[in-house]
């Protein structure tokens, strides 16, 4: 009982207060004009900012492989890797890797992207893959909110990038102290950012357990050649 | 006369930012940027420019409309306007300068919350022409953009040795790598403010030590 005279008093006072259309009709005017300006500023970068995206993401594959001149995207559908053109199913989240091709058309190696928590936030990156003598041939960070000066010297200390350029995946790779590198399958952690290393290793032990296998049998069903 | 009265103001509109009123270094406003993206000259600057364009475009916007805005509704309609020029902005840097995006990360949608902003929409552009408003928001913004460049230059050159990225002092250098870290932020900042303190003492014991004097004398 009590609550609705409430409502009424509260109905009441606002019909007292003349401004109140007027306080609305302002703020949904400038809100319509917002939304048209912002809905305009979207339409107009969006593509601009996909092919930035598409622009990078090439990039990084010609570096993380050698001698690469073009690429195809494969998807995963059904636990078999295809290439995207007959992907069943669009949108979602859908796994890729890339394929990259030489001027001649013979194959490179696999691109493949992964992500996982550093130190601060997501640590994403693509990598290169060479699945006949099941080497890693290239890296490269995509995105990174690592401490700046320490954790992103993952992409910027070039003494840590030369760990990338033949390193076995299997057994397992596994980081060590600077300066220790006996094997071929051990990454030199970058003094002061030991957890954006460890990071690293753990995205590419864990990005290969998962393609490992699917790659080996797409390169089977292709025919793929030695690069 | 009045002419010479217009121009004297209107330098002063541009003028207060500055020095006198930097927003930085004297009203102590808009930290956060201030702090967290000056870890190099260039992002200082690149943040710098970004809030030079939305403090513009918003005082512009709030001077035509101050006698439209209803009293009540007036800092919600600020932020509409200054929201919508900050997202303009973030998109348009995603679109053409995807590199300083990346930098500047979370710190450009930031800009809606900066004081800076909200203050001068507050304090000047509701209650002035467009003309004087414009002249006062480009003398924040320069005074601002000067400042984080200021302490964007201490950190890089001692954190990374480096100035726009151009190395300064050659691979022996070791740099100060605390300084591009969040501690640095506070450490240029509070020498820097030390300084502009001890030189705003400085001057004002000169000027009353002045006219001490020709009280004296005369």
């Amino acid at each position: 009982m009590s609550s609705e005279t409430e409502i009424e008093q509260g109905a009441a006072d606002e019909a007292k207060e003349p401004a109140s259309a007027l306080l609305v009709i302002t703020l949904g005017i400038a809100g319509l004009l917002a939304g048209i300006v912002l809905v305009g500023t979207f339409i107009f970068t969006k593509p601009l900012i996909e092919q930035n995206k598409a622009e990078a993401l090439q990039r990084a594959i010609f570096k993380v492989l050698a001698n690469c001149d073009s690429f195809e995207e494969l998807v995963l559908v059904d636990g078999v890797l295809k290439p995207a053109g007959d992907k069943t199913k669009d949108g979602g989240d859908v796994k890729q890797v890339f394929v990259g091709y030489d001027k001649n058309k013979e194959f490179v190696g696999f691109a493949i992207p992964g992500a996982e928590p550093g130190f601060q936030d997501i640590i994403g990156v693509i990598y290169g893959y060479n699945p006949h003598e099941e080497i890693i041939v290239g890296f490269e960070v995509l995105e990174s909110k690592e401490t700046p000066g320490l954790g992103d010297k993952i992409f910027k200390d070039l003494a840590f990038q030369e760990n990338f350029k033949a390193l076995r995946v299997s057994p397992e790779i596994v980081i060590v102290k600077n300066g220790q590198k006996a094997n071929d399958n051990e990454v030199e952690a970058i003094t002061g950012a030991t957890i954006s290393s460890k990071a690293v290793v753990r995205l590419l032990n864990k990005s290969m357990e998962e393609w490992k296998k699917l790659i080996e049998a797409y390169v089977e069903s292709e025919k793929l050649g030695k690069p | 006369m009045g002419n010479l009265e217009d121009n004297a103001q209107k330098r002063a509109d541009f003028v207060k930012g500055l020095w006198n009123e930097n927003p930085v270094f004297v009203a102590l406003l808009g930290m956060c940027p201030a702090l967290a993206v000056t870890n190099s000259a260039i992002n200082g600057l690149a943040m710098g420019l970004a809030t030079t364009f939305v403090l513009l475009c918003s005082s512009i916007l709030v001077s035509l409309a101050r006698n439209v805005i209803p009293k009540q509704v007036r800092i919600t309609s600020y932020i509409i306007i200054i929201a919508t020029f900050v997202t303009v902005v973030d998109f348009g840097l995603a679109a053409l300068a995807p590199a300083i995006h990346k930098e500047l990360g979370a710190f450009i949608a930031l800009i809606v919350v900066n004081c800076l902003i909200l203050g001068r929409q507050e304090a000047f552009a509701s209650k002035n022409p467009v003309g004087r408003s414009i002249l006062d928001a480009l003398g924040m913004s320069v005074g601002f953009t000067f400042a984080l460049l200021c302490i964007g230059i201490i950190r890089e050159v001692l954190g990374n040795g480096s100035l726009f990225n151009i190395s300064l002092f050659g691979a022996n250098y070791e740099p100060w790598v605390v300084m591009i870290l969040p501690p640095g932020g506070f450490f240029a900042l509070g020498f820097l403010l030390l300084f502009f303190n001890w030189y705003e003492a400085r001057k004002k014991k000169r000027q009353d030590a002045l006219t001490e004097n020709e009280r004296i004398n005369g």
